[in-house]
């Protein structure tokens, strides 16, 4: 899928406007401004200390913007406290995995899907027939997604004791789990090695293709970023230095300078 | 310690325990539900009454590992959950004349109430600092019973004496062997609904908050409902036990309820394992016959010598009785090969 079999669709996904974060007196995120599209893989790069994470966190709930907005599908999510970001179908994964460590990969998994499902305490302790039917509707989802990202051998296993590669996908399968139109990705290539690395690639690509989600990928690891975004926005020291396709964003001046520093320095 | 440790990583190999980590595999729990029901027959009615206290404490320890266990939060006011239950089916009986069959479900809804409330600024604390505020609830709880104003209904100091239930529909059964069987049904019962909410979508939230708070957050679980939910639960369960354990010793006091009770349930659940539902009664059982033991080894030290057993326990299995099961399933995985 390229940009221009996407044109049809003018309307951003996911709209940034404007945001501004302070702590105190410093600056994190200054006016940053950018557009989603359906089906983009974007790459948000930039120095360490240049908002990324921050501007992720504003995505995600974490953190609330001093000031602009943040449209989903032109809706502000800027009301929604972080537990209710996955029902409006808006996934994340964490940077050094942030999985729940004595859950087998199936619970894990499950939990993904709990934006999607409704149950109640008393309900489930009964476990009465409307309960047991949404179960087994969800396992049957659940199992499809491990199926999809090759875990179903080690379906049972607790996550603590697997590779670090393998905890990454069974993150990847639980934000599936709950059919995101956005997948928010905090670093995936941190802690993997030049081979894992163009293997994740490929996956993020595919998943984008299979499922149709629209990937924000917050990302240190040029190589990556440059080989599967379709858009990049680089930024540094809070502000918005440059926006294009990953060709443009490379040849840019100042995001040269940002990362190799100018001659005068 | 590396023994203990290879044994417990091994474990995780085997497929099959994560799945059944919470419960028992069914040929046991049959075999463990045919005897309590078979051993009372035979046994005289002192021990037919220290069963069916093992069963209420079990309960009462069950609600504990529900919410340490499942939810990750720690409690040592669990005595306070149930007096107020206790003290319910007391006032309920002996004050208005209720069925006491129909004062357990109210004594369960009353603490379920009672548990979300503390739940609510107890969201703010976590770890130590929760227990301690939940420790303040246990000190406070036995003062709060002998307050003059509540007197008419508690009996103040004196507390209220309760009948004992005599067998319905004509059954030839003392009180003590009618009050353990029905003891049993309402713990199996809660053993059953504990065990499908654990393992239900509502159970996955409170582990998962446990396990990884924000994470829990972003794939939309409500990590301040399913927290004080917990809570409720956990205090509704200990509620019933409350009221049936007042059944049961036929007398409600504000000092039976001391911080000394909150603690023994504590180490009840530690000693039956953290997060094992089965071991909840083991751990019953240890708090119940443990100190006897003591006390039949050095009358003047049977504090020492209860500390002594209980530091060994600790010591050699730190993942209480959960391990000798773990250990169990392994060998007779090996047998089978």
């Amino acid at each position: 899928m390229t940009q221009a079999e996407l044109a049809p669709r003018h309307d951003p996904l996911l709209a940034v406007r404007e945001v501004s974060v302070h702590f105190g007196g410093i600056v994190a995120l200054n006016g940053v401004s950018f557009n989603m599209l359906q089906g983009q893989i974007l790459g948000l790069i930039g120095p360490n200390g240049a908002g990324k994470t921050t501007l992720f966190n504003c995505l995600s709930r974490l953190y609330q913007p001093s000031s602009g907005d943040i449209l989903m599908e032109g809706v502000s999510i800027l009301s929604r406290p972080p537990h209710r970001i996955a029902e409006i179908g808006i996934g994340r994964t964490f940077q050094n995995v942030a999985l729940f460590p004595n859950l087998s990969v199936l619970d894990n998994v499950r939990v993904g899907t709990h934006a999607r499902t409704r149950s109640d305490i008393v309900s489930d302790s009964l476990k009465l027939n409307w309960v047991r039917h949404g179960e087994s509707a969800m396992n049957k989802k659940v199992h499809e997604i491990l199926a999809y990202l090759d875990l179903e051998e080690v379906a049972h296993k607790p996550v603590a004791g697997l590779p670090f590669g393998t905890q990454k996908r069974v993150e990847l399968a639980r934000a599936l789990a709950a059919d995101p139109k956005i997948l928010l990705l905090d670093e995936p290539a941190g802690g993997l090695n030049h081979e894992e690395v163009y293997v994740l690639g490929d996956l993020i690509k595919r998943i984008r293709d299979d499922r149709k989600v629209t990937v924000l990928l917050v990302e240190h690891h040029m190589g990556l970023v440059m080989s599967i975004a379709d858009h990049v926005v680089a930024l540094n020291f809070g502000r918005k230095l440059a926006e294009g396709t990953p060709a443009q964003v490379q040849a840019d001046p100042d995001v040269i300078r940002a990362y190799l520093g100018s001659k005068d320095q | 310690m590396s023994a203990v440790e290879d044994v417990a990583t091994q474990a995780a190999a085997v497929e099959a325990v994560p799945k059944r980590a919470m419960t028992l595999g069914t040929g046991t729990s049959l075999v463990v539900l045919t005897l309590l029901l078979v051993v009372p027959l035979f046994v005289k009615n002192f021990i037919i009454f220290q069963m069916t206290m093992l069963l209420i404490y079990g309960v009462a320890v069950l609600a504990l590992n529900i919410l340490t266990g499942g939810s990750g939060q720690f409690s040592l006011g669990q005595s306070a959950f149930y007096a107020i239950g206790a003290y319910t089916s007391a006032i309920l009986m002996e004050q208005y004349d209720v069925n006491y069959a129909l004062t357990l479900p109210v004594a369960g809804l009353v603490c379920f109430g009672a548990g979300f409330l503390f739940g609510q600024p107890a969201l703010r604390l976590s770890g130590v600092y929760l227990a301690l505020a939940t420790f303040a609830l246990a000190t406070a709880m036995p003062q709060l019973l002998k307050l003059g104003y509540f007197e008419k209904w508690t009996g103040g100091v004196q507390g209220l004496v309760v009948t004992k239930p005599d067998a319905p529909f004509g059954l030839h059964m003392s009180q003590d062997v009618w009050l353990y069987y029905f003891t049993l049904v309402i713990t199996v019962a809660i053993y059953v609904f504990s065990v499908n909410l654990l393992r239900s979508r509502s159970g996955r939230a409170f582990m998962a908050i446990r396990d990884n708070e924000i994470a829990a957050s972003a794939m939309g679980v409500n990590v301040a409902l399913y927290k004080t939910l917990a809570f409720g639960v956990s205090a509704g369960i200990t509620g019933v036990a409350g009221g049936l354990g007042a059944i049961a010793v036929q007398f409600v006091a504000p000092d039976s309820y001391t911080i000394q009770f909150a603690i023994a349930l504590f180490l009840g659940m530690v000693v039956g394992g953290v997060g094992w539902l089965p071991g909840s009664f083991i751990g019953s059982a240890f708090i119940i016959f443990v100190p006897n033991i003591a006390e039949n080894i050095s009358k003047g030290l049977s504090g020492a010598v209860f500390g002594v057993l209980l530091f060994l326990v600790i010591f050699l299995l730190p993942h209480g009785a959960r391990q000798i099961a773990i250990v169990g399933q392994q060998l007779l995985a090996r047998l089978r090969r």
